[in-house]
């Protein structure tokens, strides 16, 4: 049986026609992560890569392609993403045809130079077990994932493209990590009130407010309309104050309340290594404790803030 | 905003125009005695309540929020309390992450005739703020901060 990326190119050669574009990944200048490659033309098939270095979720692209075919391959998390665009009519089922892929576990490029010291000419990368093996310079470097993987796949709910035209592969489990550090919310979780301020402050103070994790994030669909740079009504002040950097982490989380699919692309994306998904993490579980509801895993469901119930099951007002 | 020093704390209520308002209206009919520390900012609806409301006047100095609204199936505009209940139920999971005490913020139902009610809302509301005491605040603030400071 054809290996999966060969089977990926396969299905792409096949429904390439019938398509405006392909979005897959491809080997970048950095060579612990793949960039997006954008295939119009049948001989850029042969560049497409698939293995643990592909993190970028691609379904960022998705809205501003919109109204033309547009075929795109994704992992669990990143089907999840296309699932809550459809879900909010912000992109046509029929206009997309979606490659799913069985993902192993991404690798967190950060990770990998600080555990490893590896940072360039890294050829392969295999996932076995409960260990990533890395292909430098014609030697193998071993990492267990709790060193190497990005957080979000120590919480992965599915590694698999639930929802998808072609499923290339075989069907399998998230990542087994038995040795995930704790958390950031769970560490949170620990501390008294105080000190989870002061940790946000000091995280904050930190920040270089590029606003990269907005741009990352593919439910970020306001463009030119973001109430960060809205004056009337003032939301955020642009002063140098990590409390108006926390009031912008607090405004994302809320805008993705409910919609947030955790696919770690705003951690991913910031350069002074935020854990910013922290907030959205805090908000996904409430929202599952009380409306029983994931994001991104049925489309014809309706996303928990978009509606409600006279009688809440599990809203426990208090009496005074 | 000022406050009466070592009594007061900044307590934010947000209040629906049609009921809660109301309410706190007919207690000042009735002549109830209240805590004066709750400062009312008046809305059409609990509707009209976007949850950075509320984060953003805990980041601006409160103490306490409080969001006051018609009781559900008594809403003027039918479901405004409806969505309301939803958002602010996921909010309450987002301050204490924030490391804002979930004791700082409360919503509740009070309808135009329930001046007692509103009493006892924020005479135990502003109760549980004292317990509290003052919000945290960032400990040093940044060195611009500072420059700021002296400059206005």
């Amino acid at each position: 049986m054809a290996s999966p990326i060969e089977e990926l190119k396969t299905a792409i050669r096949q429904a390439l026609p019938d398509l405006d574009m392909v979005i897959a990944w491809t080997a970048g200048p950095d060579s612990l992560s793949h960039t997006p490659l954008f295939i119009t033309d049948a001989a850029d098939i042969e560049r497409i890569e698939w293995d643990s270095r592909c993190s970028q979720n691609l379904a960022g692209y998705l809205t501003s392609l919109r109204g033309k075919k547009v075929g795109i391959v994704a992992k669990g998390c990143d089907a999840r993403t296309i699932v809550e665009l459809l879900q909010e009519k912000l992109i046509d089922r029929e206009d997309v045809t979606i490659f799913g892929l069985h993902c192993q576990g991404a690798v967190d490029a950060r990770k990998v130079r600080t555990e490893l010291k590896v940072g360039r000419g890294v050829q392969g990368v295999t996932i076995d077990g409960g260990a990533a093996s890395f292909a430098v310079n014609g030697e193998t470097q071993t990492a267990r994932l709790g060193q190497v993987l990005q957080e979000k796949c120590f919480r992965c709910t599915g590694a698999d493209a639930e929802v998808c035209d072609h499923f290339i592969g075989e069907h399998g489990q998230p990542p087994q990590v038995d040795d995930a550090p704790v958390s950031t919310l769970d560490m949170l979780e620990a501390m008294g009130m105080e000190d989870r301020l002061h940790f946000w402050e000091d995280q904050m103070t930190k920040c270089i407010r590029c606003y990269a994790c907005r741009s990352a994030c593919p439910l970020c669909v306001c463009q030119d309309h973001c109430a960060a740079q809205s004056r009337d009504p003032h939301w955020v002040d642009q002063t140098d104050h990590p409390r108006e950097k926390l009031m912008f982490q607090a405004l994302h989380a809320l805008h993705t309340a409910g919609r947030c699919t955790e696919c770690g692309e705003c951690e991913r994306a910031c350069p002074m290594d935020l854990p910013i998904m922290t907030l959205k993490q805090a908000l996904n579980r409430q929202i599952k404790d009380i409306f029983d509801y994931q994001a991104g895993t049925d489309p014809d469901k309706t996303p928990p803030l978009f509606q409600f119930r006279e009688e809440e099951e599990h809203i426990k007002e208090r009496k005074w | 905003m000022s406050v009466i020093e070592g009594k007061e704390l900044r307590i934010i209520g947000f209040l629906c125009n049609w009921c809660s308002y109301a309410g706190a209206d007919t207690a000042g009919v009735g002549r109830f005695a209240q805590p004066t520390d709750l400062r009312i900012i008046k809305l059409p609806c609990t509707g009209r309540i976007n949850p950075l409301f509320v984060v953003r006047a805990f980041m601006n100095g409160a103490d306490g929020v409080l969001v006051s609204g018609c009781h559900p199936r008594d809403c003027h505009y039918s479901e405004g309390n409806f969505y309301a209940r939803r958002r602010l139920e996921v909010l309450k999971a987002l301050l204490p992450v924030l490391g804002i005490d979930p004791g700082r913020f409360e919503y509740t139902w009070v309808s135009a005739s329930e001046g007692q009610r509103w009493r006892t809302v924020v005479t135990s509301f502003t109760e549980q703020i004292h317990a509290l005491g003052p919000m945290p605040t960032f400990a040093a603030g940044t060195c611009l901060d500072a420059c700021l400071h002296q400059a206005f």
